[in-house]
């Protein structure tokens, strides 16, 4: 349990509550996940991955439910702590809008960094050029990020999400928007960084191919965890 | 990255960046707003300044005078008067009882500048065959010249007053042919002074004044107006123009004297100049309205195009707190560089329009008034309203749901 990054008891989410079109997309989730673990979710669209994602992101709250991050129990937690909470244990890769385009590809990967501790300093710095030039990506630094490829702006999120040494990283579709490649390029970027860190990574994702690289999967269909089974077969 | 910028306003600032079009065009907008603020308002104190100082220049802040004469009806006991018409008695030239020592009192005063007893009364002024009616004021030169600055507006001769001086405006010099050096006669009722000497004449850039005025010694007017040792008012310079009436009315009681404010004389100028004040003011804050309108929207505009970046922030451990500080300074920014921007403006036009704008002898018509209180006050204007203005799309962005603005 100690060893536990992330831990869902029973999560459930409605929509419209109390109203005639009240509906449940979650019904009564129960998760764990490892330390060091490299997970796929799966499963149809409106299946409910997105919200689970949000959920376990801390950028939603479940209706009913106990969601524990490193050992933490989130449901009491205000506002201000879930995000404290979130900056400091969970980073984000998203399959659309990736960086930040007013800022280069460094100052993106610094920004959490940045926004925890208030003000620029040489160590961000140094933790920033570090994830990216491990990622292959030392010489685009100074480029703005909407001057990079799709492929080299996801790597560069990779990076950002990597920046707080995060116990978890939630990942919705992102290898979705890149060509075949680069979407290999990515993936291998992350299970690297997942062997090399130790970080926890849940990827969200429709590819087979990609949750066949993954440790283990997970399939929501209607809003529930279908007990573990083997993947289907590649379409 | 500088190391000394918190993260909100490095935020704030690319965002401005980025936008440079948005930034630049709202900038110019607010700086014409502030140039229009700084170029009424310096010109309105100006205007202002130099008017009053003109009707400042030949009248006291406050004068004492005797109370009114007043006939009272003859009672027979009880409510029964002897007679229902009561007519209104003449107004005979008197002096101010005990005005030695109130002008002691009032020397004390803290809100009052300066004091001088003056006589005055009327006259005809006489050289030769021509004649003309005057005010005589009999002043003490020292107290009075701290009230009505004529050694200033002198354009002949010497301000000096003996017995037998006397100081004239230039219009009645015109009028009797005079100069300095010169001699006249004044002729107060039965009473006639000797030849009086003219040591200066003064132009008080009042047409009427220049005609009418005649300056001679205190103890000369008494003489010549029968009211030997006594004073007809007692003038007063006050620290603040402005709050004459206000002083005017504490002093009434106070001294037992009769006591009217320049503001009270000059009624109609006083209210020309607060209406004047007023539909600037009115003007001045719909321009404020439309600067802050203007940044509202453009923030608000932000707020929506950047939407995507607020929940990556958010995600990412931004709270709302610093989500609303990024949208607070860049209205801020917004405000404060158009206040600069503006304020050099608007000291433009007004050098510009002080250049070209003229009377017609040449002299300036509207005196410069820049004042570093008025950009200080643009400035804190113009940063506030940005501020005030940024706050409803501030708001908007730090109540914006992650998940929301990530999906977009």
């Amino acid at each position: 349990m100690a060893d536990d990054v992330l831990r869902l008891e029973q999560v459930r989410k409605s929509y419209n509550i109390g109203r005639p079109t009240e509906t449940e997309i979650l019904h009564g989730i129960d998760l764990t996940l490892g330390q060091g673990e490299f997970v796929a979710l799966i499963g149809p669209s409106g299946s409910g991955k997105s919200t689970l994602l949000n959920i376990m992101g801390l950028l939603d709250r479940p209706t009913s439910g106990r969601l524990f991050i490193e050992g933490q129990e989130t449901s009491a937690l205000d506002d201000r702590a879930l995000t404290r909470l979130r900056g400091r244990s969970i980073g984000f890769v998203f399959q659309h809008h990736l960086l930040i385009t007013a800022f280069t590809a460094l100052e993106n990967v610094m920004m959490p960094l940045l926004v925890e501790r208030g003000f620029p300093d040489d160590s961000m710095k140094k933790r920033a050029l570090e994830l990216l030039t491990g990622l292959g990506l030392g010489q685009w630094q100074h480029h703005l990020a909407n001057a990079l490829s799709g492929g080299q702006q996801q790597r560069v999120a990779v990076a950002r999400a990597l920046a707080m040494k995060p116990a978890l990283v939630l990942a919705d579709e992102p290898t979705g928007n890149l060509d075949t490649k680069s979407a290999e390029g990515v993936f291998a970027m992350m299970r690297e960084v997942n062997r090399k860190s130790g970080t926890s990574f849940l990827i969200v994702t429709h590819s087979l191919e990609i949750a066949r690289g993954c440790d283990r999967t997970i399939e929501l269909v209607d809003g529930q965890i279908v007990p573990a089974g083997a993947v289907p077969a590649a379409a | 990255m500088n190391r000394w910028m918190p993260f909100e306003w490095i935020a704030a600032l690319r965002f401005l960046r980025e936008g440079r079009m948005q930034t630049l065009f709202i900038i110019s907008g607010v700086s014409v707003g502030i140039a229009v603020i700084v170029f009424m308002s310096a010109l309105l104190t100006g205007l202002q300044a130099n008017l009053t100082k003109r009707v400042l220049s030949a009248q006291a802040h406050i004068t004492l005078q005797p109370r009114d004469e007043i006939a009272r009806p003859l009672r027979l006991g009880g409510d029964d008067l002897e007679l229902a018409i009561v007519q209104m008695p003449l107004q005979r030239v008197r002096s101010i009882d005990q005005w030695q020592a109130l002008v002691r009192v009032l020397q004390d005063d803290p809100a009052i500048v300066a004091v001088s007893p003056v006589a005055a009364g009327s006259a005809l002024a006489v050289r030769g065959d021509a004649t003309r009616a005057v005010s005589i004021a009999g002043i003490e030169p020292d107290s009075y010249f701290r009230i009505v600055r004529l050694p200033d507006n002198i354009v002949a001769g010497t301000v000096r007053l003996s017995s037998q001086d006397i100081v004239i405006g230039t219009e009645l010099a015109r009028y009797l042919g005079i100069g300095v050096g010169d001699r006249l006669t004044l002729t107060a009722g039965a009473r006639t002074s000797g030849a009086l000497t003219v040591t200066a004449i003064f132009d008080l850039g009042n047409r009427q004044v220049n005609e009418r005025y005649v300056y001679v010694p205190l103890r000369t007017a008494q003489s010549l107006l029968d009211l030997i040792g006594g004073v007809t008012s007692i003038e007063l310079t006050i620290t603040d123009v402005y709050a004459a009436e206000t002083v005017a009315r504490r002093l009434q009681p106070m001294t037992g004297a009769a006591a009217y404010s320049w503001i009270a004389t000059n009624a109609q100028f006083f209210s020309a100049v607060q209406a004047q004040s007023l539909s600037s003011a009115v003007i001045r804050l719909f321009v404020a309205l439309s600067v802050a309108l203007g940044i509202a929207s453009v923030l608000v505009v932000s707020v929506i195009q950047r939407s995507k970046d607020i929940g990556i922030l958010r995600a990412m451990g931004t709270s709302r707190g610093q989500t609303l500080r990024i949208f607070l300074i860049q209205g801020a920014l917004i405000g404060l560089v158009g206040a600069v921007v503006g304020s050099a403006l608007g000291a433009g036009g007004l050098l510009v329009f002080h250049d070209h704008v003229r009377q017609a002898d040449g002299s300036e018509l509207i005196p410069l008034v820049l004042e570093r209180s008025l950009f200080a006050a643009a400035a804190l204007l113009a940063t506030l309203t940005g501020v005030l203005a940024a706050m409803a799309p501030a708001l908007r962005a730090s109540r914006l749901d992650p998940v929301v603005a990530i999906r977009g």
